[in-house]
């Protein structure tokens, strides 16, 4: 190739253009330990490629004043640790995406923290990487941290690996120390699964073997940093896998014209092929491959397009178009590997949003299978799942959702989690396969039905689920509406907090994790007795907004009614029937509600009652009003 | 018909990423809106958002923050494309900025960006109660943009913050929000400079002749090249507009963009120059140089 200086405009610049656009692109992430110098390297490779602007230059050269320099007088680190908490602090804390690009490739690198808090984000810049740099200090050799790194790669189906043995001048350029490393390193990596690997010597404050043979090294005969990056092939043939296309966007601008927006997440599709929505299992054939360039005679992978079938399906956002005889699993229990990336702990019983691909669902976390330990891979029993903790788990959604193991198709085998009250994103995960046992556990139907023993009874089953401090007036007004509902005929069931601790529930304890299935019982023995046709009085503290809203969805088409007593704390600790807010004071008491776990004020309470201004006769007229008025 | 598949080129797979971020955008919020702030960027934005709705039209409007001292060519050129390409447009401009005449030139480049700018994008955003807002920034402009996500979330303040963000996994975004919030969308993050015009020129995507050299009356004001576009630029003394030919990198204010010496007059001679030149491209902004790190604090502030 000719350099830029020798092209004359317009002559040659369609071949120089055709020969920018026809480059391959690598996306890759570096990872490793604090200190290994990643930052350091990524400036390195944009400096040694002639990447770095001048007034970008300038600028470095007079920040890296009293910094650890290399031989040019630059701390390459600073190009790339860009919020002013990092440049403070020193280390880099969140995920900076980086673009360069070489006569042979593009590269868009993503550099991600090695601090073991900010594992998130590493699983973050590993979801969208073809390859990744695992930096060593070769002075300090494998640490807990590349055996972490190296397993969230795993997991994220990261496949090929290149070991950056990082400082090597420090070691005196020793090959015996890079051996060893990359000796111990294949061992461990063994069943990580990569298709490929390569260990590279390198410096990356002196520039040995980033973009030439170093002479520092003649025992290495390996090809450079930038060389191998290069020249690596990467490239997971997806067009010939089967056909998968995630609907987006109905498109629909006037009645003549209904196509559906999306991008073909694998496979190749022509027009006349034959297509399946993998909800209903309708077929049609394609008729039309439409974009604003013209139609297209084949799409594949990668694309985005608008499909037009050759006749009127029930199509939506959400559904997975799939060809027949490859249709992608259709279930609504999975199970998978989950990276917890939250404060708040991910606890069996939970429910939460899940997204994969454009289908988004309520879900629930069903099992906790096992925790994985990052640092030795070893497998334990868990209650919970912490921010960064891996485990097994299983989920079930609320309605059957189409999908891949993503060891097949990363795009139709990753999701998210989403809390259903913050929004935030909770954490994500990969699905190791279906669960088959959604299809063979099927709801038994009788003939007589919740309507016909509601009938018999006279009366609207429904759940009234009490919600407030200890002492703030549950039990007492849910006593008093059972005997008001009992004098007129009808026929109602208090479930209490205290009570069913007796029974049901007696193996549970007050973790946060043992409320979450506290709850979960008993919402589904008052759904249970709501079929029976009851009314259901449901006095539990609850004090998590998650598990009201899980008892609500439990409850399913009955009628949920959140009665929420509010009584402030002191009015609650000054009338203490039980004595426990004195035990739990003196600390003889923990996880006690109102004292040291805390009370979620319901926001979407049907009613709430005031237990220090009115009495319990009064709260009950009060609900008797609202549910019968 | 081939029976082998095409494989897709670096554009190509850009390209769909961006029509993927927008198809999100349409499917999953109330009310967007696309920012046009009339640069190369929002060309190959607009350019994108009609590829990605194509037989239909751009499902929301587009919203121009004027601040009164754009080029008068951008404005030509804003409301030719609008009626060309048949989108609803929407112009704002700060009614109190305007009725206390903040200028750059008396009130100076850092309030009168705040008030025109930053506080004009509050005033629209809030008044069109939009919940997702996309931009055209890209990672490669600048640090704390190499940081942000594609779908970038704000409390109901418009506040970023920058150490809380959602990891954001393979194209999977997590486009939800509580009421009140908002998010900013970047469907060109993954775009460096080069990409976009070798983008325009590929797709013969129109843009403001501003970008193209040509003898223009300039003044220069301690290194930097200022065209005078109207008679409201204030002369120092003894200071003289002079015909250059220059074009310009970035388009904004024009009392705030400098303007280069280039003779690149084709789409090929911008391309081949930047190409060859050595400074980045916001250098020609004048907003960034106040302070390390202040286009991080403006974005803390509301700033897309």
């Amino acid at each position: 190739m000719s350099s830029l200086a020798e092209l004359t405009p317009d002559t040659e610049i369609d071949l120089w253009l055709g020969q920018q656009t026809d480059k391959s692109l690598l996306r890759f992430l570096t990872c490793g330990s604090v200190d290994d110098g990643k930052s350091t390297l990524i400036g390195r490779l944009l400096y040694d490629s002639q990447l770095i602007l001048d007034d970008q230059l300038a600028s470095l050269k007079k920040d890296s004043h009293n910094r650890h320099v290399g031989d040019e007088g630059i701390d390459f680190s600073l190009l790339v640790d860009g919020l002013v908490a990092e440049r403070e602090q020193g280390i880099t804390i969140d995920v900076a995406y980086r673009f360069f690009s070489t006569d042979k490739r593009k590269f868009i690198v993503a550099d991600t923290p090695g601090h073991e808090q900010y594992t998130r984000n590493m699983a973050t810049g590993a979801s969208n990487a073809d390859l990744a740099l695992l930096l060593i200090d070769a002075r300090k050799g494998i640490l807990t941290q590349t055996r972490r790194h190296s397993f969230i790669l795993s997991l994220l189906g990261v496949k090929h690996v290149v070991l950056v043995v990082n400082k090597i001048d420090l070691v005196d350029y020793s090959a015996e120390i890079f051996e060893k490393i990359e000796a111990e390193y294949r061992a461990f990596a063994d069943g990580l699964g990569f298709e490929s690997f390569a260990a590279i010597p390198v410096s990356a404050l002196r520039g040995d073997n980033i973009v030439a043979p170093s002479e520092r090294t003649p025992w290495y005969g390996g090809q450079p940093l930038l060389p191998y990056l290069e020249t690596i092939s990467v490239e997971r043939d997806t067009s010939e896998a089967a056909f998968r296309f995630p609907v987006q966007w109905v498109n629909r601008p006037n009645l003549d014209f209904r196509g559906f927006s999306g991008t073909i997440a694998s496979g190749t599709v022509r027009p006349g092929d034959e297509v399946l929505v993998a909800a209903s299992r309708k077929p049609a054939k394609l008729k039309r491959i439409v974009t604003m360039d013209g139609d297209l005679d084949v799409a594949v992978a990668g694309q985005a397009v608008t499909l037009v079938l050759d006749r009127e399906v029930d199509i939506s956002r959400g559904d997975v178009l799939s060809q027949p005889g490859q249709t992608p699993e259709f279930s609504n229990q999975f199970q998978a590997e989950l990276v917890w990336m939250a404060d708040e702990p991910a606890y069996p019983g939970r429910s939460y949003l899940l997204k994969i691909g454009s289908q988004m669902v309520p879900a629930t976390l069903t099992d906790l299978k096992h925790r994985t330990n990052v640092n030795t891979l070893e497998k334990s029993a868990a209650k919970s799942l912490e921010l960064n903790e891996v485990g097994t788990v299983t989920l079930a959604t609320d309605k059957p959702i189409a999908f891949d193991p993503y060891s097949q198709n990363g795009l139709t085998g990753g999701f998210i989690l989403i809390d259903r009250i913050s929004n935030i994103t909770l954490g994500a995960g990969t699905v190791s396969f279906g669960l088959r046992r959604a299809h063979n556990l099927t709801y038994q139907s009788f003939d007589v039905n919740r309507d016909v023993r509601a009938q018999m009874k006279g009366q609207t089953p429904r759940i009234v689920w009490f919600t407030g401090l200890s002492g703030s007036g549950k039990s007492t007004v849910a006593n008093l509406l059972e005997k008001r509902l009992t004098a007129e005929g009808k026929h109602a069931y208090i479930l209490d907090g205290d009570n069913v601790r007796h029974g049901l529930n007696k193996d549970l304890g007050f973790t946060d994790a043992a409320r979450v299935e506290n709850i979960r019982r008993v919402a589904e023995v008052a759904k249970l007795m709501a079929d029976a046709g009851l009314i259901v009085l449901v006095s539990f503290i609850s004090p998590f907004m998650n598990e009201r809203r899980l008892a609500r969805e439990i409850a399913g088409d009955v009628e949920f009614i959140e009665a929420y007593v509010d009584t402030p704390l002191e009015v609650c600790e000054a009338r203490d029937p039980k004595g426990l807010y004195a035990r739990a004071r003196k600390g003889e008491i923990k996880n006690f509600t109102g004292i040291d776990s805390p009370f979620e004020v319901p926001q979407r309470a049907d009613i709430i009652l005031h237990g220090a201004d009115k009495s319990p006769e009064e709260m009950t007229v009060q609900l008797y009003e609202k549910l019968f008025g | 018909m081939s029976k082998a598949a095409p494989a897709l080129t670096h554009l190509s797979r850009l390209e769909a990423e961006s029509i993927e971020i927008f198809r999100e955008v349409a499917a999953s919020f109330e009310r967007p809106v696309m920012m046009y702030s009339i640069g190369k960027d929002s060309s190959v934005l607009l350019h994108l958002a009609r590829k990605a709705f194509y037989p239909s039209r751009i499902p929301f409007p587009l919203l121009h923050i004027d601040t009164t001292w754009k080029f008068a060519e951008m404005i030509g050129f804003r409301d030719r494309m609008a009626e060309e390409y048949g989108f609803e447009l929407r112009v704002h401009t700060n009614p109190e900025g305007l009725a206390a005449n903040i200028n750059p030139f008396e009130h100076g480049s850092a309030r009168y960006t705040d008030v025109m700018k930053t506080q004009a994008l509050r005033q629209a955003l809030n008044a069109g109660q939009y919940d997702a807002a996309i931009g055209g920034a890209r990672r490669d402009e600048e640090k704390s943009r190499a940081k942000e996500r594609v779908f970038s979330h704000r409390n109901a303040n418009h506040a970023w913050d920058p150490k809380n963000q959602r990891p954001e996994l393979w194209r999977t975004f997590n486009t939800r929000i509580n009421p009140g919030e908002s998010m900013r969308v970047f469907p060109l993050s993954n775009w460096t400079e080069l990409d976009i015009w070798t983008y325009i020129y590929s797709e013969q995507i129109p843009i403001v002749p501003l970008y193209f050299a040509k003898p223009r009356p300039v003044v220069e004001r301690s290194g930097t090249l200022i065209m005078v576009d109207d008679d409201r630029l204030p002369l120092e003394a003894g200071e003289a507009p002079r015909e250059e030919i220059v074009r310009f990198r970035t388009l904004g204010c024009y009392p705030l963009t400098g303007a280069i010496r280039s003779n690149a007059g084709t789409l090929p001679e911008i391309i081949m120059e930047m190409q060859a030149s050595r400074t980045s491209e916001r250098e020609g902004r004048l907003i960034d140089s106040d302070q390390a790190g202040s286009m991080e604090k403006k974005k803390q502030e509301g700033y897309f």
